[in-house]
């Protein structure tokens, strides 16, 4: 078997497609994580993104109220916000009540799924497709061979998601606002005696957090599938947790392990394809197996936040 | 008297002939499922078959609960348990077979309740549990012979959960349908390692597309994903377990349907008659358990017609085996048939 049957470009441009909701939920773990705050609840932010992203496209669709463009700029709107309302709800929890941020993230998890299941059946029923974001066609890039393919002509989201990575890393290393998220994740008490509110900083990157997972789940739905079913996510913001692990922290490395992961996964995908005597099972464990090698190196060579899942309480 | 008739008649003589459980009230069926009533594909399947149930039998006579996205083994185990425990269920059906383990467990204990699972044709040697599996390599042949005629890249793609199962059985009967018609034409087949992971399978279906398919089939509740990939690529779809047209829209071909009710007016005759189980069903095109069905928006040529009708003909009839080196196996399967064909030769005796 010929080496260029299984590393094609459409398993590279697969990669990208694949790692899109990881990164836009794994960077806003970051945020959340580089603060002090551990969010497991990622994956019910990302559900309910993706069914309230799906149902303001849905609606706006049929009733022809908006048009597809702008319905699809509602979608997005409406995910970023009821993401962000989780993130609120989040750090209500866990930074004003401080309950432990491993439970209460759990309970956010089991809120998302049990509601983005609850109101699918009530207000949508079967499954239903939309005219999600389209494939952009851009002007000789597109049809460069291999490189077009792989790197120009993906939908919006995928380059808003990739685009951020720059972005996340900016704010958090370059930024007066980066520097008080790691200082209130480093030493809590040094940044409050500076005159940082502990408080506001970790509502604001919880709630940016929830914000992305939101995005990340609207990509599934309206993007990437184009339509909801319940449980849409398939656990990927626990992943996209394990991810802000594998990546130390950083954006960009965190980015990286998302196109490990998501490549090992399309690689799979393709090997199984083009029939190369595989047994399924292993090919299945691949991304798993790979990420967790690569997690256990990477977690050497990093320390995590010190103020990571310790609520703060001034004078303690 | 056709055999749907006969077999409401015999439930309907013999329920009013047993002293057991509230004659007055109706036979209730407590009903456990993986995934959603509505996931167009293995649990709906069952859904309808309950449905379907409750309309020929009448409300007052069938009444059934369900509990469905019941993915996680343990849930399922405290809802059979306490069903089981509170004695107001005639049938308790666990429709997955990930859930067999716990029937075998639960039907040791409670002896006097029936117990019903699937997709496999074990009883676990119980006099109180029925099994139930479905041919889908049937349906899986009919609609590979189909494909195999349409393609034009002669490439076609299936998706499938985990490679056991009626998922397996049915991929095996699709390759070998297409084969029958073109063994050159290539199938590709993945097995994404999942029921229900929709991106996983939905990026399946792209790599598939990638390599040149341009027909499309898979099972389980996870093919919405790959359905919304045939449509945005424009690429022909065949379906299992339940009918996708409504999501396939015009890209939809055939699909393979589960006709639980089948088997289980059968099942609620037998228990009825007080025998709770120890004997297994197959759905098979022969007994219409399967049923194929195309999709409304699709324009069938009459040579494609005609086609479909001798690949139907050939599996009822036993000309086509649709999975040669099965034959042993699913003969056992045909107890259903068997008993039911007596039914109706003494009927019309």
């Amino acid at each position: 078997m010929e080496l260029d049957a299984i590393f094609t470009a459409s398993v590279f441009a697969s990669a990208i497609r694949l790692a899109t909701p990881y990164i836009f939920a794994a960077l806003g773990e970051t945020f959340a994580q580089r603060s002090g705050v551990l969010n497991l609840g990622v994956d019910g932010m990302m559900l309910m993104g993706a069914f309230t992203g799906f149902y303001a496209v849905f609606i706006t669709q049929q009733d022809g109220s908006l048009s597809e463009p702008l319905s699809l700029i509602f979608g997005v709107l409406i995910a970023l916000i009821v993401g962000g309302l989780m993130g609120l709800a989040m750090a209500f929890v866990s930074v004003t009540l401080k309950a432990k941020q491993g439970i209460s993230g759990i309970g956010v998890y089991l809120f998302g799924l049990g509601l983005s299941e609850l109101l699918f059946q009530q207000w949508v029923g079967t499954p239903k497709s939309v005219s999600g974001f389209p494939r952009i066609t851009f002007p000789i890039l597109t049809d460069i061979p291999v490189l077009g393919e792989i790197f120009f002509h993906h939908n919006l989201l995928v380059y808003v998601a990739f685009g951020l990575v720059p972005i996340s890393a900016f704010i958090l290393n370059r930024t007066t606002f980066g520097l008080m998220i790691r200082a209130v994740g480093q030493n809590p008490e040094a940044a409050d005696a500076m005159g940082v509110s502990v408080t506001k900083v970790r509502y604001a990157t919880t709630t940016i957090g929830g914000m992305l997972a939101g995005l990340a789940g609207a990509s599934l739905s309206i993007a990437l599938i184009n339509l909801f079913q319940q449980n849409l996510t398939a656990g990927q913001g626990f992943i996209a947790v394990a991810l802000v692990y594998f990546g130390g922290w950083r954006p960009w490395a965190v980015a990286a392990g998302a196109m490990l992961f998501s490549f090992v996964n399309a690689l799979q995908l393709q090997i199984k394809v083009i029939g190369l005597d595989v047994p399924s099972e292993f090919a299945v464990m691949a991304p798993y197996v790979i990420t967790i090698i690569a997690l256990a190196f990477a977690s050497k060579r990093q320390e995590q936040p010190t103020a990571l899942t310790k609520p703060y309480e001034r004078g303690e | 008297m056709k055999k749907r008739q006969l077999i409401i008649l015999v439930f309907a003589l013999a329920w009013a002939a047993i002293p057991s459980m509230a004659q007055d009230d109706a036979f209730r069926v407590a009903a456990l499922m993986p995934s959603a009533i509505n996931d167009l594909a293995f649990s709906q399947s069952m859904y309808d078959g309950l449905l379907a149930v409750q309309a020929e039998l009448g409300e007052e006579a069938f009444q059934f609960d369900v509990q469905d996205s019941t993915y996680i083994v343990d849930d399922a185990a405290v809802a059979l348990r306490d069903w089981a425990a509170s004695g107001d269920y005639h049938l308790l059906i666990a429709h997955g077979s990930q859930y067999g383990p716990i029937v075998e467990e639960l039907a040791a204990e409670f002896p006097e309740v029936s117990f019903a699972w699937g997709t496999r044709q074990d009883t676990f040697g119980m006099d109180n549990v029925y099994s139930y599996a479905a041919a889908s390599d049937e349906g899986g042949y009919f609609n590979g012979v189909l494909a195999a005629h349409l393609t034009e890249s002669r490439v076609i793609g299936l998706v499938g959960p985990i490679e056991v199962g009626d998922g397996k059985l049915y991929a095996d009967g699709f390759a070998n349908g297409v084969a029958s018609v073109d063994a050159d034409i290539d199938v590709n087949i993945v097995f994404i390692g999942s029921f229900s992971d929709v991106p996983l399978a939905t990026e399946a279906a792209e790599t598939h597309i990638a390599n040149g398919a341009d027909i499309l089939t898979g099972t389980a509740q996870m093919v919405v994903g790959p359905i919304a990939a045939a449509l945005e690529n424009d690429v022909l779809w065949f379906g299992s377990d339940s009918s996708q047209d409504e999501l396939a829209g015009d890209i939809g071909v055939a699909f393979q349907i589960y006709k639980w009710d089948v088997l289980l007016l059968d099942m609620i005759s037998k228990i009825g008659e007080g025998d709770l189980g120890g004997d297994y069903y197959v759905l098979t095109l022969e007994n219409e358990g399967l049923v194929m069905e195309f999709d409304q928006d699709f324009e069938l040529s009459e040579e494609l017609q005609a086609v479909a009708e001798a690949t139907i003909a050939g599996i009822v009839s036993g000309d086509i085996t649709p999975i040669p080196m099965l034959d042993d196996d699913m003969a056992d399967g045909e107890s259903m048939d068997d008993d039911m064909d007596d039914d109706e030769e003494d009927s019309e005796d």
